[in-house]
C-alpha cells in the first residue's frame, strides 16, 4: 500500500445474503484517473458507497491516504477528509441558487455555529466565481437549481464536489441522460479536475471512457476482474465475455 | 445576482416587516389607551387580552416554521414544548398566590386538595422569579435536545419522526393528567392572582404582558431571519432539499437537525410562558396531541417557509377561531377542517402564496400592455 491514496482490502458487502462486494480488493495511487467499468449488478456504486461511508462492509479494510481507516468513520467526517462524492442522479438542493449550492460546499469549517456567525469572505466569493467559470454555469449563478437542465445540474454537481477541493473525487456516471456535446464536454471537464487530484469514475459509456481513461478496472460480480489500459480491457477475452460481448455497449 | 445584494436585499425586508409588525401591536394597544370607551377605535381590554394571547401563539409559529418550513422536519409535538413552558410559568404563578388562595394555606389549592404536607421538591425553585424565566426556555429546550439526540442520532426522520412525536405528546399528556405528578391533573393551574406582586386581573397588568410579548414577538422574529439568512439557513434548506446529500457535503446533518429543533422548542415553551399570565389557566387539554396538530394547521394556513406566513397564520386563524367560536360555535371544527384541506389542495405554500399571487396580478394588471418576453421569468 505504498504511496496510495485509497487502498480497499478484502472488502465484502452482503445486503440479505446477497454479496454485493466480494473480497474486493483495489488500490488508487495519488493524481491518478480511474475508470471502473462492470455490467448491471457488478458492484461499481456499492464500492462508491463503501468509500464515503453510505455503506459499511462486512469484511475488510478501506484505508485512505495509508494511514486513516475510512471504515469508523460518518459520511461527513468522510467527507471533510478530502473524499468528495458525485451521484448517479444529480442531486443538487433544489431549492437553493446555483451560487448558493456552491457556498454550501465550500471547504471551510462546517458546524452549527460556525455557519450561524460566519459570512463569505471575498477570497471565498471568488473561488465560487472560478468554480462558476469552470463548470460554464456563469449565467445562471442566481438560478434555482431545481430548475436547471439535467446536463447543468451534473455540472453543478461536478462544481459542488470541486468546492470542496477533495483529495479524491468520487464520479458515478458523470454521462449517463447527456447528449454527445455535453458529454465531450464533461469529458474535458473530469480530465482538468483530474490534473489536480484523484478521480474515480464509474462508467458505462465506452466511448466516453475512451476519451478520459488511463486505466481501467473492470468489476464482475463484486469483485476485481481485470485492470489495464482501454485497449488491454477491450481485447481482452474474460471482459469481452462478461460485459463487451454482448453488444449493446 | 450574487449573495451579498441578496442578504441586503433580505435586510430590508425583515426591517419592513419589523416594522409593520411593531405598527400593529402599537396600534392596538394605543386603540385601547387612547379612545373613549365609546368610540369605535376602541379596543377593549378584554381584546387586546385576545390579540396578546394570538401573539403568543404567533411565536411558537416561528419555530415551527424554522423546524417545518425550514427544516423539513414534521413535529406533531409542539404542544409539549408550549406545555413546559407554560407550566413553568403556571407554577411559578401559583407559588405568587401565596395564603390567599380558597385554603389559605402556603402550598397551591389542588395540593391542599390533593392532601400534601409540604410543597414538592420540584416546585421549590420556581418560588425565583428569575429561575422560572430562564426555566420556561432552557426547560422544554432541554427536554427537546436529550429527546432530539437520541431520535436524530438514529437518524429516524420523516413521517417516522412525526409518528414518535405525536405518540410524546399523548404519553406527555398522559402524565400531566395524573394527580400524581401534582401539576394539578386535569384541571391544570388557575386561579393565578398576581405576577412580581402586580395584580393580574388589573388592566395595567395586562397591558404590560401585551407589551412584554409584543416585544417577545419581534425578538424572536429578528432572531429567525438572522438564523434563515446565514449560512446555516441554507443548510436548514439544504436538509429539506436532500439530506442525504448534506452529509456528503460535510455537514453533520443530525447536529443542525437538533440545533433547530431545541430552538423551536425554546420559541414554544416562551410562547406559553407568555400564555399562561394573559389567559390565566393552563390545563394538559391545551398541550396535548390536538392542540400540538392545530399549530401545524396555523403554520400550514399562513405559508411553510416564509416566516411571516406562518406569524399571519397563528394570528388569523385564532382570530377567525374566537370570531367564529363566539358567533357561530358548531361551525368552527367544520371551518377549521375545511380550512386545511383547502389550503393542501389550492394553495400549498399557505395564503401566503395567495398574497404573492395577488401581488404579480395587480402588478401586470398596472401594465396595460404587456411586453411579452419581459413577463415570463
Amino acid at each position: 500500500m505504498d504511496q496510495s491514496i485509497l487502498y480497499v482490502e478484502g472488502v465484502t458487502v452482503s445486503f440479505d445474503g446477497f454479496k454485493a462486494l466480494h473480497d474486493l480488493n483495489f488500490v488508487m495511487a495519488p493524481g491518478e484517473l480511474r475508470v471502473v467499468i462492470g455490467p448491471n449488478g457488478a458492484g461499481k456504486t456499492t464500492l462508491l458507497d463503501v468509500i464515503c461511508g453510505k455503506v459499511k462492509p462486512t469484511l475488510g479494510r478501506v484505508v485512505f491516504e495509508q494511514y486513516t481507516d475510512l471504515l469508523h468513520l460518518h459520511e461527513d467526517e468522510i467527507s471533510n477528509l478530502g473524499i468528495g462524492r458525485k451521484f448517479q442522479a444529480p442531486t443538487v438542493y433544489t431549492s437553493l441558487t446555483v451560487f448558493e449550492n456552491l457556498e454550501l460546499s465550500l471547504n471551510r469549517k462546517k458546524g452549527v455555529f460556525n455557519t450561524l456567525f460566519k459570512g463569505l469572505t471575498s477570497v471565498q466569493r471568488d473561488k465560487i466565481h472560478e468554480t462558476l467559470a469552470t463548470i460554464g454555469l456563469q449565467e445562471k449563478q442566481g438560478d434555482i437549481a431545481g430548475l436547471l437542465s439535467h446536463g447543468e445540474k451534473q455540472w453543478l454537481e461536478i462544481g459542488m464536489v470541486m468546492m470542496q477541493e477533495p483529495k479524491v473525487m468520487l464520479v458515478d456516471e458523470p454521462v449517463a441522460g447527456m447528449t454527445d456535446h455535453e458529454t465531450e464536454k464533461t469529458g474535458a471537464l473530469l480530465q482538468k479536475i483530474s490534473k489536480e487530484r484523484s478521480v474515480l469514475v464509474i462508467e458505462h459509456d465506452m466511448a466516453f471512457v475512451r476519451q478520459i481513461a488511463e486505466k481501467v478496472t473492470v468489476l464482475h460480480e463484486g469483485t476485481v476482474l481485470f485492470e489495464g489500459t482501454v485497449d488491454e480491457v477491450q481485447n481482452h477475452d474474460k471482459v469481452k465475455e462478461v460485459y463487451l460481448g454482448r453488444g449493446d455497449h | 445576482m450574487n449573495s451579498l445584494t441578496h442578504s441586503k436585499k433580505g435586510n430590508t425586508d425583515t426591517l419592513k416587516w419589523v416594522l409593520i409588525i411593531t405598527g400593529c401591536w402599537l396600534a392596538l394597544l394605543m386603540m385601547n389607551l387612547l379612545p373613549s370607551k365609546d368610540s369605535i377605535f376602541y379596543l377593549s381590554s378584554f381584546n387586546l387580552n385576545t390579540a396578546g394571547k394570538y401573539m403568543a401563539y404567533a411565536i411558537l409559529a416561528l419555530g415551527i416554521d424554522l423546524l417545518w418550513g425550514y427544516t423539513g422536519i414534521l413535529s406533531l409535538g409542539q404542544g409539549i414544548f408550549f406545555g413546559l413552558g407554560a407550566y413553568c410559568m403556571g407554577m411559578h404563578l401559583m407559588l405568587s398566590i401565596g395564603g390567599e388562595g380558597a385554603y389559605q394555606s402556603d402550598l397551591p389549592d389542588f395540593m391542599v386538595w390533593n392532601q400534601l404536607e409540604s410543597l414538592p421538591l420540584f416546585w421549590q425553585p420556581f418560588k425565583s422569579f428569575f429561575f422560572s424565566m430562564v426555566g420556561v426556555m432552557a426547560v422544554p429546550a432541554l427536554f427537546a435536545l436529550v429527546f432530539g439526540f437520541l431520535t436524530f442520532r438514529s437518524r429516524i426522520k420523516g413521517v417516522y419522526f412525526s409518528i414518535i412525536t405525536q405518540a410524546l405528546a399523548l404519553t406527555v399528556w398522559l402524565l400531566f393528567n395524573q394527580n400524581s405528578m401534582n401539576l394539578g391533573g386535569t384541571n391544570g393551574l388557575t386561579d393565578f392572582k398576581k405576577i412580581l406582586d402586580f395584580p393580574l386581573s388589573d388592566a395595567a397588568t395586562q397591558r404590560v404582558l401585551f407589551i412584554a410579548t409584543g416585544i417577545c414577538l419581534i425578538l424572536a422574529f429578528l432572531l429567525c431571519r438572522w438564523i434563515t439568512g446565514s449560512r446555516l439557513g441554507k443548510v436548514l434548506i439544504a436538509i429539506r432539499d436532500n439530506e442525504g446529500r448534506i452529509r456528503f457535503s460535510g455537514y453533520s446533518a443530525s447536529r443542525y437537525k437538533l440545533f433547530v429543533f431545541v430552538v423551536s422548542a425554546a420559541l414554544a415553551g416562551l410562547a406559553g410562558a407568555l400564555y399562561v399570565p394573559q389567559v390565566g389557566i393552563i390545563t394538559p387539554g391545551q398541550i396535548g396531541v390536538l392542540p400540538s396538530i392545530e399549530m401545524i394547521v396555523w403554520v400550514a394556513v399562513g405559508g411553510r417557509g416564509t416566516l411571516v406566513g406562518a406569524l399571519l397564520g397563528a394570528i388569523g386563524v385564532n382570530w377567525a377561531r374566537s370570531f367564529l367560536t363566539s358567533n357561530y360555535p358548531d361551525l368552527w371544527l367544520y371551518f377549521l377542517g375545511l380550512l386545511f384541506i383547502g389550503v393542501v389542495l389550492y394553495f400549498p405554500k399557505g395564503m401566503w402564496e395567495v398574497s404573492g399571487r395577488l401581488k404579480t396580478l395587480l402588478k401586470s394588471r398596472k401594465k396595460k400592455q404587456p411586453v411579452i418576453g419581459k413577463q415570463l421569468t
